[in-house]
């Protein structure tokens, strides 16, 4: 790594777009010591440099941030690794991720927080902790979020389990709001929820499956805003939203100037839960496949800004975990590789949303949501993290050639448009489309 | 659908009109008093990993009627209480020679899940509260001896919905078959959603209303724990929906009265309704092992 330093490289021929910076144009960058070192009209940007990078026919973004990644270490290496997941988030073009605290044992403690943060765990891509909020995730005493924020943790969170406890979550709130972190939350009242393994509606009654109802999202969501503006300076972040009921809520808080934000997944912009077919684990997830209703209620909310950022919520679980009986199979899938090519062909295409906001909610915006600051832009002196994608590629995924450890994504076979082709961090080249 | 072996039959859902049609005809030329060795060196793995009579029963006797032989694995005793999954054991069974394999599974589609990793065909013998393909046969060819048709019948449903794979399939055929059904329960046991099962569904919240004018009444068995667990009285569910003699004399004269069993004398309907003139539920039994038969052969059998 030593022999890169002070090397320069240069993307030239490319368009960026970079909604920060409000750039978008054909332009060139010059990255030097892992700082963008200057961005200039095509041709401008004189002397020579390490390396080149040609990028004609391709967009130059700023880093994607993944805001919402399970990483699986400590404790659940046969599921994912920091090494393997970090790889997949390279060829998906993340640049930054954000682990959460649900392994084991849970994030909940300064050790751990830095332990994540080791050279030896062999991340290709940077890893932001996102700490446990309460001991273990229990719900009932707070961790120490001073000493998790000084140790590297950008939010807390009790991911998976959320906080119903309505005097911890204010707790929750207060706190965080001294050391200006967010507290994210995971929302559903799992006491509404219990034995459920889809969303409830005509789809679940039909397959014989307990719903989750969309009320069980909507109404922690509701709590949690109104909660949010009992302390001024108080972040709530709103994980994986999913139902109208729940976008609703945040929309009113955003208008009543309340310092919440919200990520939407792909799977939940491009999936309903009539696509669940034949009792296929790799739809299952939580939140599970809303309604055709909720989903074009994201697809407005991701149009009007009530949406900040999107998530994959990357949740890789072992074939044993999720080629079984569907009931029984784990919540989540996989979904690093695939996100910016649904974004592409869900968003873009078909909902004609445009690049430059897709590329916002993919950087500026998660940035914005964790206070990455010279990230998610590709402003002079920011940090030298591109991702460079040919928006017009058509490929098709096949998710048993994936980097992840595991394979439990429902787009497998999955033709997409818009494909990464090279993702840079701090400078360096850490993937490459073969 | 991914693709499963032929002859699967893993939910009415699927299959066309004139598939249950073609089922219910071969059902009517077998005859279980006089067995004919159509799938003589056949192997029937029935697998039940929940409690049965006479699911289990008829399916044994059904396959061994046509001469196949039958080997029977319960999840307690077999290795499936040692913690081996589903699919390990299913391929078990196939490694054994299975030529065909009937499931019954406390989970929803369970079978489905089998036949999308199998080369042989799977029959559905009831999975959670999604499906029980057989049963919905075996009461329309039940029907079918009462009844010239089942295009127009009056078809009242009533009891626990929710969580019956009874009800799902049983809906899903007569729907298929242009009968007109009326659901009938609480809405613990009948939610508003229920109706989308099917173009054309009603729910009633009345029994008499349901039952007035029909020409099927077909109870479902209530759970006790399930009615504690809905905070719904006992007392309430009789006083309101069980099925007695009162109420059912407002179906028409004719009216067939059907149950899947296990009956609860006394909570779904009473031990007169249970044995009345009407009452066809230990025909519906009977009835049971011709289907099957002709499941198995449709699934098994050369004549294809």
């Amino acid at each position: 790594m030593n022999s890169r330093e002070n090397q320069t490289l240069l993307i030239k021929g490319g368009h960026v777009i970079d909604p920060a910076a409000k750039i978008n144009a054909p332009m060139d960058v010059l990255l030097r010591d892992g700082a963008v070192a200057e961005i200039a009209l095509p041709g401008k940007i004189h002397g020579g440099a390490d390396e080149k990078f040609d990028a004609r026919g391709l967009i130059i973004a700023p880093g994607f941030i993944d805001l919402h990644v399970h990483l699986r270490e400590p404790g659940q290496s046969y599921k994912e690794t920091i090494a393997t997941g970090t790889a997949a988030a390279a060829a998906g073009g993340f640049t930054s991720i954000c682990c959460m605290p649900n392994t084991q044992p849970v994030v909940d403690s300064a050790e751990w927080v830095r332990w994540l943060q080791q050279p030896e765990r062999g991340a290709v891509v940077n890893v932001f902790p996102i700490a446990a909020a309460t001991k273990a995730s229990k719900g009932a005493s707070l961790t120490d979020f001073r000493a998790l924020q000084r140790a590297g943790a950008v939010a807390v969170t009790d991911d998976g389990k959320p906080i119903l406890n309505d005097d911890v979550m204010r707790e929750a709130l207060r706190a965080a709001s001294e050391l200006n972190m967010p507290v994210i939350q995971h929302a559903e009242d799992t006491r509404m929820t219990a034995n459920c393994s889809m969303h409830d509606g005509p789809t679940a009654f039909r397959m014989g499956l307990h719903g989750m109802n969309a009320a069980a999202e909507a109404s922690v969501v509701e709590r949690d805003v109104h909660l949010a503006q009992q302390f001024h300076g108080a972040r709530l972040h709103v994980a994986h939203i999913s139902t109208a009921e729940a976008l609703k809520a945040v929309r009113k808080g955003k208008r009543n100037k309340s310092r919440v934000t919200c990520e939407v997944t792909p799977h939940h912009f491009s999936l309903a839960d009539f696509d669940i077919r034949d009792y296929d684990a790799n739809f299952k997830m939580n939140p599970p496949l809303r309604s055709e209703a909720d989903r074009e209620a994201v697809l407005v909310a991701l149009a009007d800004g009530t949406i900040d950022a999107i998530a994959t919520d990357h949740a890789p679980h072992a074939p044993h975990e999720k080629i079984i009986e569907f009931e029984r199979a784990a919540f989540g899938v996989t979904g690093l590789e695939t996100a910016l090519a649904l974004a592409i062909t869900r968003l873009h295409q078909q909902a004609k949303l445009p690049l430059t906001r897709i590329v916002e909610l993919f950087t500026a915006g998660p940035a914005r949501v964790v206070d990455l600051r010279g990230r998610g832009t590709l402003a002079q002196s920011s940090h030298a993290d591109v991702t460079i994608f040919d928006p017009k590629k058509r490929w098709t995924y096949d998710a048993a050639k994936s980097q992840s450890r595991s394979h439990n994504s429902p787009f497998g076979g999955w033709q997409l448009t818009g494909k990464v082709v090279a993702t840079i961090v701090a400078g360096r080249m850490v993937y490459r489309a073969g | 659908m991914e693709k499963v072996a032929r002859g699967s039959l893993l939910g009415i859902e699927h299959l066309e009109a004139a598939e249950i049609a073609g089922i219910l005809k071969l059902a009517r030329q077998m005859d279980t008093r006089k067995p004919r060795p159509l799938l003589r060196g056949k192997r029937i793995l029935l697998l039940f990993y929940e409690a049965s009579t006479r699911t289990r029963s008829s399916f044994e006797i059904a396959a061994q009627s046509l001469g196949a032989a039958t080997t029977l694995v319960l999840s307690s005793g077999s290795s499936i209480e040692k913690g081996e999954s589903l699919l390990d054991t299913v391929y078990t069974l196939r490694a054994v020679g299975a030529d065909l394999i009937v499931i019954r599974h406390p989970n929803a589609g369970a079978p489905q899940f089998i036949a999308t990793h199998l080369d042989i065909p799977v029959i559905n013998a009831g999975d959670g509260m999604h499906e029980h393909p057989t049963q919905a046969l075996l009461d329309a060819y039940t029907i079918l001896r009462h009844k010239k048709t089942i295009t127009g019948l009056n078809v009242a449903i009533v009891g626990d919905i929710y969580h019956s794979r009874v009800a799902r399939s049983a809906v899903q055929l007569l729907s298929k078959l242009r009968a007109k059904i009326t659901l009938c329960g609480p809405p613990e046991f009948l939610p508003e959603v229920a109706t989308t099962l099917a173009p054309g569904l009603q729910i009633s919240r009345t029994v008499e209303d349901a039952i007035r004018g029909a020409d099927v009444v077909m109870v479902l068995r209530v759970q006790k724990e399930r009615l504690a667990g809905m905070n719904v009285s006992l007392d309430d569910y009789i006083t309101r929906y069980q099925v007695t003699l009162p109420r059912l004399r407002l179906a028409k004269k004719d009216a067939i009265i059907m149950h899947p069993g296990p009956i609860i004398r006394g909570l779904e309907l009473t031990w007169e309704v249970a044995d009345c003139r009407q009452s066809v539920i230990v025909e519906e039994v009977r009835n049971g092992v011709p289907v099957r038969m002709a499941v198995l052969t449709r699934a098994l059998g050369g004549r294809r």
